[in-house]
């Protein structure tokens, strides 16, 4: 297995100084007056590290200077820089990098939610990648827990790859900083990218390797679309969890938006607020959501396609929540988040909410409002 | 509280001063202080009444053996009872192998540290796949009648439906627990059971009824080879070649013991077969010698439905080394709680360590051998007790080790019957007359390779005097 | 600190038996059958349409070739010949007194169909045994049918069905409500026998709060299961009230005894409120675990619920005992027979032997130990106490992550527990699903083990994290001193290649003896 790093030297600068993320020169240029230190360089070097203890020598392209080669100098890896056109300081540079890379590459990031959407944008059909949490923002699925873990990660790609997991669907998740700044914190999926997981490589009888738990998850979206009450709008997505539903109705989900259902027919596909406004009339309304990793956002609130109205009409009674055990086990805290931008809304949606991780198994989860808390964590959280 | 005048020859840490050495070590003045999560109101109130504690070893196996002697055995006495557990021979090296200490105290360890346990099971699967000729053998679950309970229900998860065919002259204690894994009518997913005529002449499965059954909701057929009341089934590849025509999967109960002379149930279309472990080698326990073995082809389909353990053959991190370890262990309760296949847990795998020396010392002969023998005294038991008066075999010359024999005639019930052998020193056969089977005033006679014919003489002779 | 002591596993190469072994070798003959009998059997009292023609493909080995063969086989598995302290397990002593004992023809060669006049004396130990229970728990009537403690778990779901069917209300009580700290037999039982499973997460406290039961619990509510303490250690102090609101809700309330070991004789699952509990007669009880049964799990519940249970009871009619089968609203049997009864012989022998003075002893000690040795392991860098906000002492076991030192090296708890077995301790239990912290492991001490036993134990903990920093391939490639190597994991889930019998390994891989290679 090759590695390809890029590194963004800017990511997480944001979040020491107390700002949200670190979109745009603004607020780099802030964020360096008021005194952050770059942090995903030094990161970086702290996962090939552990890299270079267990594997000397082992392949690595880097892009050039301070996006990459910098950091693993002295490291003892065979390291080889990519040959990319001058830097712009942007967003373009991370793409160029990766679009570099030789194929069967696994471009390894360090940055944030924004570095991975900019290295999933850039990544050929079929390519993986793996980030070394260094944002401020860090909702997707494609992060390693630590820079260590990252390295160890690598370390087990080379020489004993039965010890890791892949995944196809891992998702790039992003927040509107300047939502989020202004105390709002929307998640939204940009993509599904193929990513590799450590396992744990467990002998015991009880306690062995992961089931996969896609079978799971299918089962109760098959249920939860036998169920679907006469008449009621299901409003459905975005996501691949809340997408099993429309997929048990024989129907291809819009994962990045939102589709709806309606006595088991498909009456929207990637549906705008305002066709599911007409759509729902004055008739039962029930949202289909899934959960963001790690923060445990419901996916779908605060989205501009399902406004504050039909979420009030759905009410906390009208949820209809899937995701897998391993997701709800992995969130930073027993909590699901929601951001509706009414914060009385919210209020009312708060309590306990049954979390459908299979067919005929449930997870109860505190449903917690007030965006601003989960918000300010974010920012401890870098 | 303080530890006693003397430790307890179960507990080092109960000698003087350790206690205090510990507590002091972790920074409490007293035992009751690492308590401090337990809410006072939570303790319980009523006094502890347990009876005297037997001390000393001396005591404590006095009192064992005069309470055990008080039970009357079937060394002492000539027994004929079987229907779920039989006596048969447990040779000594079985004794000694499931009495090893490191046998019987091992929990769960590494595949290297429980290796030697895990070649056994290995051993145990290989064996008694040699016997049924399948490929796919499971570590046993807890009984005949909990492995026949998962195979239904895997086979009602491999074709989505929910109907079950068996035999109307089945066990009503294996019965007793196949109904409860298929689930009461007001669950969701239960399983509706549905008996098969017998033929009155054989006491074999109707095959008319078969067919009249089989339709498109039916998950599978279960038949047993012997049956329940010891006939063997001539029809059994004709019962699995229609339960496939119907798109059901043919499940078949097969008595080990009898695997030397009948034929394999892979050899006959079975697609899951289940069966008891206690005649491999495991001592009747008063019933707390059982366990249910589960088989199948091997094919993924089968594979990925199984409840349990499933022991493989594995490569090693040195070359040409071989290792055991556990087949789609995920698939498990262990690995998926509530997702995974029914559930398992601690079970009876001791017992295929039995089973695994008893096979190896009996070999392809010793089946044979066995097998042929007790068929035979079967046969010498039934033409005796068919020569006294009143006395009929129900169905003559069609079993293995049981069949059913007819008291109606004598004008005397069976417990009365029974009663009266007892008094000899025999157990007669288990009274089937209250399971509803229709066969009036019947037992259930077993006849091992533990009967001699002098054995059946005496039982013959017990009976006419009881009888006259 | 002291260095751990060498130790080698035996290493006997020990050929699968189905390559043992030459053609005509005898291991059990048996007799011929007299001529009488030869002469009304006939030629073949087989039918011919099911007589066996082929030979099935056995050994042919002699009787001191199984005997030497599994004896070889017994000495490459470690059992408890090392230190274990395999959490959630409670390893205890296995009394050979009871043992021998069981091995009584007057227990061994009886049949559960004999009538009950010969079956006094076995019957006045499971008698006296359901009452001994009846003392510790409170509960009011115990059966044995159950071969484990998740046959237990399944043995109050059924229960529950007659329960709610008699009073005509199972199509509405659909779920049970447990705890993701559960043992998984909880769900998985529940599950199976036909109920909605509806999960608490833990909360910050490191247990499910009581406003989670509350949304949780409703009309729809058959039962609640749950454990107290958990496998961290960590006591519910809500318990009480737990129980109450379960109750309230009108769902019967079952208490998981699996780590009674530390509360014996403290607690009293009847005056907690609770409708029924399991003990592991394997476990608590002294009875061996024999690698995975023959267990017993013991069941016990109010005089409201026996109704239900499965039959046959054992009943004392004046001094006679005797079987009780007429239970007209039993829900039935989960296992043929009465139980494993030598296991519940031995458990009685356990209990005799410790008194109620021993029982409370043995928990108090196991509590100690494992403070004691959550002291000494809380020195040895990158091990980490699970919710480590939490600081209350623990009870009888505590979990553990290895997050830090895997964070740090790479090596995890799989690594360790391969590992442990090179110093002749027994590899520790990790934890059930799910893990709830990364890199798991839960000591459990009990009363056994003394307290060298303990440092020993951790003395090898404390040399393998340093091994994991400073030679991290011994760790990974472990362990080395056993009787095979790191058994490789790929065939396991591979169906080309695995192969749980001999026949479908020499089908896939071809070749006999020499599939076996040099070993």
């Amino acid at each position: 297995m090759r590695f390809g790093l890029v590194v963004n030297p800017v990511a997480g600068l944001g979040g020491a100084v107390g700002l949200k993320g670190t979109d745009g020169p603004d607020t780099v240029a802030e964020a360096l007056r008021r005194g952050a230190t770059p942090q995903a360089g030094p990161r970086a070097r702290r996962a090939f590290a552990i890299l270079a203890r267990s594997r000397p020598g082992a392949e690595v392209t880097a892009a050039p200077g301070a996006l990459g080669a910098a950091w693993l100098a002295g490291l003892g890896l065979d390291l080889r820089v990519l040959d990319l056109p001058p830097l712009s300081g942007t967003a373009r540079d991370t793409r160029l990098a990766v679009a570099a890379m030789a194929p069967g590459t696994l471009a390894v990031f360090a940055g944030g939610d924004g570095t991975a959407r900019d290295v999933a944008a850039a990544l050929p059909a079929g390519g993986a990648m793996l980030g070394i949490p260094c944002g401020v923002k860090m909702h997707s699925g494609v992060f390693a827990l630590s820079p260590e873990a990252a390295g160890h990660l690598l370390a087990d790609l080379v020489s004993a790859p039965a010890r890791v997991a892949w995944t196809d669907e891992a998702e790039v998740m992003d927040i509107d900083e300047a939502q989020l700044r202004a105390g709002r914190i929307a998640p939204r999926l940009f993509g599904l990218v193929r990513a590799p997981r450590g396992r744990g490589l467990v002998q015991a009888a009880k306690g062995m390797l992961r089931r996969d738990e896609g079978a799971a998850l299918a089962a109760a979206a098959a249920e939860i679309a036998a169920a679907m009450a006469p008449g009621t709008l299901y409003v459905i997505g975005p996501g691949t969890s809340a997408g099993a539903v429309v997929r048990a109705l024989g129907q291809q989900p819009t994962i990045l938006g939102v589709d709806a259902v309606r006595d088991g027919r498909l009456v929207a596909r990637d549906a705008r607020a305002a066709d599911l406004d007409r759509l729902a009339g004055d008739g039962p309304v029930r949202l289909v959501l899934g959960v963001t990793g790690q923060q445990g956002f419901l996916l779908g609130r605060g989205n501009q396609q399902i406004g504050p109205g039909l979420i009030a009409r759905a009410g906390r009674e009208g949820l209809v929540v899937l995701a897998t055990e391993d997701k709800l086990r992995a969130l930073a805290e027993p909590r699901l988040w929601v951001d509706t931008g009414d914060p009385a809304l919210d209020a009312r949606l708060g309590g306990y909410v049954r979390v459908h991780t299979g067919a005929g198994r449930e997870m109860m989860m505190r449903i917690a409002s007030g965006a601003e808390a989960a918000a300010s964590r974010l920012t401890e959280a870098s | 509280m303080p530890a006693p005048a003397r430790a307890h020859p179960w507990m080092a840490i109960s000698a003087p001063g350790v206690i205090e050495e510990m507590l002091a070590e972790v920074g409490a003045r007293r035992v009751s202080d690492l308590f401090e999560q337990v809410p006072p109101d939570h303790y319980r109130k009523a006094p502890l009444d347990l009876p005297p504690a037997l001390s000393s070893e001396i005591e404590l196996k006095r009192e064992l053996a005069a309470r055990l002697k008080r039970n009357e055995d079937c060394e002492r006495n000539l027994s004929f009872l079987g229907a779920g557990v039989w006596q048969h021979h447990v040779p000594a090296v079985v004794d000694e192998i499931v009495g090893r200490t490191e046998f019987l105290t091992n929990v769960w360890g590494s595949y290297q540290s429980d290796h030697g346990r895990n070649q056994a099971w290995f051993e145990f699967q290989s064996q008694l796949g040699a016997l049924l000729n399948l490929d796919v053998v499971q570590l046993p679950v807890y009984s005949w009648g909990a492995a026949t309970g998962h195979a239904i229900r895997m086979a009602a998860r491999l074709t989505g439906r929910r109907k079950v065919l068996l035999p109307a002259l089945s066990d009503p204690e294996r019965m007793a627990v196949i109904r409860t894994y298929c689930e009461p009518p007001e669950m969701a997913s239960h399983i509706e059971i549905v008996a098969v005529a017998a033929d009155p002449a054989t006491g074999r499965i109707d095959l008319g009824d078969l067919r009249a059954r089989l339709g498109p909701e039916v998950a599978a057929v279960y038949f047993e080879n012997p049956a329940y009341l010891g006939t063997i089934e001539t029809g059994a590849a004709e019962i699995a070649r229609l339960a496939r025509a119907a798109g059901a999967e043919t499940i078949v109960g097969v008595d080990p013991a009898s695997l030397g002379v009948l034929m394999a149930p892979g050899d006959y279309g079975a697609d899951i077969v289940t069966g008891p472990m206690q005649p491999l080698g495991v001592h009747m326990n008063c019933g707390g010698g059982v366990g249910g073995f589960i088989a199948s082809r091997d094919e993924e389909r089968y594979v990925r439905q199984f409840n349990g353990f499933l022991v493989s053959i594995a490569e090693t991190r040195e070359p040409g080394q071989w290792g055991f370890g556990l087949a789609t262990p995920h698939q498990n309760s262990y690995g998926s709680r509530e997702h995974g296949r029914d559930w398992t847990g601690n079970s009876t795998y001791l017992w295929a360590i039995a089973g695994a020396v008893y096979m190896s010392l009996l070999g392809p002969e010793g089946f044979r051998e066995l097998g042929a023998l007790i068929a035979a005294r079967a046969r010498y038991a039934q033409s005796l007790l068919a020569g006294v008066p009143g006395v009929r075999i129900v169905w003559p010359a069609t079993g293995f080790k049981e069949f059913v024999v007819n008291f109606d005639a004598t004008g005397r019930s069976v417990a009365e019957i029974n009663d009266a052998l007892r008094d000899r020193g025999i157990f007669g056969g288990k009274d089937v007359s209250d399971e509803g089977l229709g066969l009036g005033q019947s037992a259930l006679w077993c006849v091992t390779e533990v009967h001699t014919a002098a054995d059946i003489r005496r039982a013959v002779t017990a009976l006419r005097e009881v009888l006259q | 600190m002291t260095e751990p002591k060498e130790f080698h596993a035996a290493r006997w190469n020990e050929p699968v038996v189905m390559e043992m072994g030459r053609p005509g070798a005898r291991g059990q003959l048996f007799p011929a059958p007299e001529p009488e009998v030869a002469a009304a059997a006939g030629p073949d009292p087989i039918p011919a349409a099911m007589r066996r023609r082929d030979r099935p493909v056995l050994p042919e080995i002699t009787e001191f070739e199984a005997q030497r063969h599994y004896l070889h086989l017994s000495q490459m598995t470690l059992g408890m010949m090392g230190v274990s302290l395999f959490g959630t397990c409670t390893m205890k002593y296995n009394s050979k007194t009871a043992e021998f004992a069981a091995n009584r023809p007057e227990l061994a060669e009886v049949h559960p169909y004999q009538h009950p006049d010969t079956l006094q004396g076995v019957l006045s130990i499971i008698h006296e045994f359901d009452l001994i229970l009846r003392a510790l728990s409170g509960m009011d009537r115990f059966v044995f049918q159950a071969g484990g403690g998740a046959d237990a778990a399944y043995t109050m779901a059924a229960v529950a069905r007659a329960y709610w069917a008699d009073r005509g209300m199972l199509h509405q009580r659909t779920e049970m409500v447990t705890s993701v700290q559960a043992h998984p037999c909880n769900p998985a039982t529940a599950a199976a026998a036909g109920f909605r499973v509806v999960n608490l997460p833990l909360e910050e406290n490191g247990y499910p709060s009581l406003e989670a039961l509350k949304a949780a619990v409703s009309e729809r509510t058959a039962l609640v299961m749950i454990n107290n303490p958990d496998d961290m250690g960590i006591y519910n102090p809500e318990i009480r009230e737990w129980v109450r609101v379960a109750r309230a809700a009108g769902a019967l309330a079952f208490y998981d005894h699996a780590n009674f070991n530390g509360v014996m004789g403290r607690l009293s699952a009847r005056e907690l409120g609770f409708d029924a509990c399991m003990f592991m007669l394997h476990k608590t009880f002294g009875a061996p675990k024999a690698g995975g049964g023959p267990a017993v799990g013991a069941y016990g519940c109010t005089e409201a619920l026996a109704p239900y249970l499965p039959a046959p009871l054992v009943v004392e009619d004046g001094r006679r005992f005797r079987l009780d089968h007429d239970r007209p609203k039993s829900c039935g049997k989960v296992r043929e027979f009465w139980g494993n009864v030598p296991q519940v012989v031995k458990a009685w022998a356990w209990a005799r032997a410790m008194g109620a003075e021993g029982i409370r002893l043995a928990s108090d000690i196991s509590v100690v130990a494992n403070n004691y040795m959550d002291k000494k392991l809380g020195e040895i860098p990158g091990l980490q106490r699970s919710h480590d906000n939490i600081a209350v002492r623990r009870m009888e076991m505590t979990r553990w992550s290895l997050g830090p030192l895997k964070e740090e090296t790479g090596i995890g708890t799989v690594d360790f527990a391969n590992r442990m077995a090179d110093y002749g301790i027994d590899p520790w239990w990790m934890s059930h699903e799910p893990w709830i912290v990364p890199e798991p492991f839960t000591p459990e001490a009990g009363e056994l083990w003394s307290k060298e036993d303990i440092d020993s134990w951790i003395d090898v903990v404390a040399r393998i994290a340093r091994e994991a920093r400073e030679c991290p391939e011994v760790v990974r490639t472990a362990p080395h001193n056993q009787p095979v190597a790191q058994v490789r994991g790929e065939v396991f889930d591979d169906p080309a290649r695995w192969a749980m019998t001999w026949r479908a390994h020499l089908r896939k891989r071809g070749g006999g003896a020499s599939a076996r290679g040099a070993a």
